[in-house]
């Protein structure tokens, strides 16, 4: 639509731009972020700043919404298809530029549970927040968590399930990887509609997580602590 | 021609639904991650078992155990072309409990969630959508349902897909979502959202509500949003049995049942037609629910000050619907066009 108030990308300072990148974030307008990823990076930002001034505080934005109640799961998924859109020509870049590093995560819905919307979520804000991810889908057993941690040597371990009947299941898994002795080597976050901070404690997890944008918050600070302790 | 579930409801005040199903069957030794609808087949007792509490506990409708028995969900176990025959052995097995009753008893066929995400966000379409649900109830009319019992439904374009494939097959049907995010379902469907598309199908169900969720508070508030839109269609709340928590190895909700009887009473006298438990409602829940409908006289609509006195606290401070003038709004930069 050729409106009036059209507004032109290109035309904005820096500072309009990245607000009006939040706000087109928030809207989930992919094409738009993809544009204003280019023009950041053809004016001299380093993919780094485009990926945290631009997108993860703009999906820090979202987050917040969805936390709040404000926006619910259609909204945040457009909006991390957007910044997805977004990742896809910030990532080699990133990598090029050897960017710091969040840290590693390896995230899966256990066993048995099809649903996959919330992963899919925490997956996405994960990356929005810099962090590597390795994402197993749906239906994952004991022995292929087991198998991805050995390989990937993550800092994190993400399950979910949205079943009374598949919840139990992160117990098993977490009760495998102490029989082995590996439990201490990773942070263990769980997540999904039916549970709550009690039973994260109760299976043995370090933490539950009761959306995306407060799994991202625990990840950070889990992380922060893990270094501490190795650095100290 | 009228259903068996419009009928026994022209009969009476308020009938009795049933409890959990999947907690029953991890009772019994259900491993976690299997499917529950294999057992129609390979435990066939367990399931006539579960079937039976429920109606010795004095339900008079019980859910079939068919919740995940669509292709998209048996697919993870490689069962995707056992539909039709797991669904119709898990209704005629209800059947044959149900007609050795001695009363009156609905078979309701469970048709739960495909799992996955409709279009634009998603890949699901709405002709897939229909075509999966078709097979499934399809199955169920062999097995000799009485009506169709969509539930745990969270996206309207789900919801939707369900009741075609209830008139595709021209069968009855009831169908509740589930309102687990702040007082909306994880789509963001409110209580009065749901009412008006429900009124909207073309083959609307013979009664609709609310499932699971977030505790019998919440779920109770989600009914007093449908009952505050003045619809005369019957209502459903089953509601969880509490919270749940991990006890040795196994799930434990913790609503006790006394809680579960104040509930029960609490939902017929905000005017819930059919009243029944979700996940954690074990037949002790189900035997105090029956006694307390059948002994406690009906007394006035609810208000949600006497629901969080009884029941507990709300999860949320609003549930999406009435006055918003107060929530929190964002700034917004000019939108384009």
């Amino acid at each position: 639509m050729a409106d009036e108030d059209e507004i032109i990308l290109s035309e904005l300072s820096d500072d309009e731009l990245v607000l009006q990148m939040h706000d087109d974030l928030y809207d989930g307008l992919k094409e738009e972020i993809e544009e204003g990823v280019n023009i950041l990076i053809a004016r001299g930002w380093t993919p780094y700043d485009v990926l945290t001034k631009a997108l993860v505080a703009g999906m820090t934005i979202v987050g917040a919404d969805f936390r709040d109640g404000i926006l619910f799961v259609p909204e945040v998924l457009l909006a991390a298809n957007a910044m997805k859109a977004g990742m896809f020509i910030l990532k080699p870049l990133l990598v090029e530029t050897g960017a710091p590093r969040m840290g590693k995560m390896v995230i899966g819905t256990v066993k048995g549970d099809i649903h996959d919307i919330g992963k899919n979520l925490v997956a996405m804000m994960m990356e929005g927040a810099g962090f590597e991810v390795l994402d197993l889908g749906i239906n994952n057993s004991v022995e292929k968590y087991l198998e991805a941690l050995e390989a990937e040597k993550p800092d994190i371990l993400g399950m979910s399930a949205l079943l009374t009947t598949t919840m139990p299941y992160m117990k098993v898994v977490i009760d495998t990887m102490k029989e082995k002795g590996l439990r201490e080597d990773y942070i263990v976050l769980v997540g999904g509609a039916p549970l709550n901070e009690e039973f994260g404690k109760a299976i043995g997890a370090d933490a539950y997580c009761r959306d995306a944008a407060v799994a991202v918050e625990t990840a950070k600070q889990f992380v922060a602590r893990k270094h501490n302790q190795l650095n100290g | 021609m009228s259903d068996a579930l419009t009928k026994l409801l022209a009969s009476r005040d308020w009938l009795m639904a049933d409890g959990a199903t999947g907690t029953n069957l991890f009772n019994m030794g259900l491993s976690s991650g299997e499917p529950p609808e294999l057992w129609n087949i390979d435990q066939p007792d367990n399931i006539r078992t579960l079937y039976r509490g429920a109606v010795a506990a004095g339900s008079d409708i019980f859910l079939t155990n068919t919740f995940g028995g669509n292709a998209a969900r048996l697919k993870l176990h490689n069962a995707q072309g056992r539909v039709r025959e797991l669904n119709r052995v898990g209704v005629a097995l209800g059947r044959e409990i149900a007609d050795a009753a001695g009363r009156p008893v609905i078979v309701a066929g469970s048709v739960g969630p495909t799992g996955e995400i409709f279009e634009p966000m998603g890949t699901m379409t709405h002709a897939t959508a229909v075509e999966i649900f078709h097979e499934q109830i399809e199955g169920m009319k062999e097995g000799g349902v009485d009506v169709i019992w969509v539930e745990t439904i969270s996206a309207p374009e789900e919801y939707k897909a369900a009741a075609e494939a209830c008139r595709l097959a021209g069968v009855a049907w009831c169908g509740t979502m589930s309102f687990d995010t702040a007082g909306r379902t994880m789509m963001g469907v409110t209580s009065a959202a749901m009412a008006e598309m429900v009124e909207k199908l073309p083959n609307p169900p013979v009664a609709f509500g609310a499932n699971c969720g977030v505790g019998a508070s919440d779920l109770m508030r989600t009914v007093l949003g449908f009952a505050s839109t003045g619809t005369e269609r019957p209502l459903i709340a089953k509601g969880n049995a509490g919270i749940p928590k991990y006890h040795d190895g196994h799930i434990h909700y913790d609503g006790t049942p006394e809680l579960m009887a104040e509930y029960a009473v609490l939902a017929r006298d905000a005017g819930v037609r059919i009243i029944g438990g979700c996940c954690g409602t074990m037949p002790e829940h189900l035997k105090a629910m029956r006694a307390a409908l059948e002994a406690r006289p009906k007394g006035p609509r609810p208000t949600l000050e006497t629901i969080s006195e009884k029941l507990g606290g709300f999860s949320s401070a609003s549930d999406g619907t009435g006055d918003t003038s107060g929530d929190p709004k964002r700034e917004r930069r000019g939108r384009r066009g």
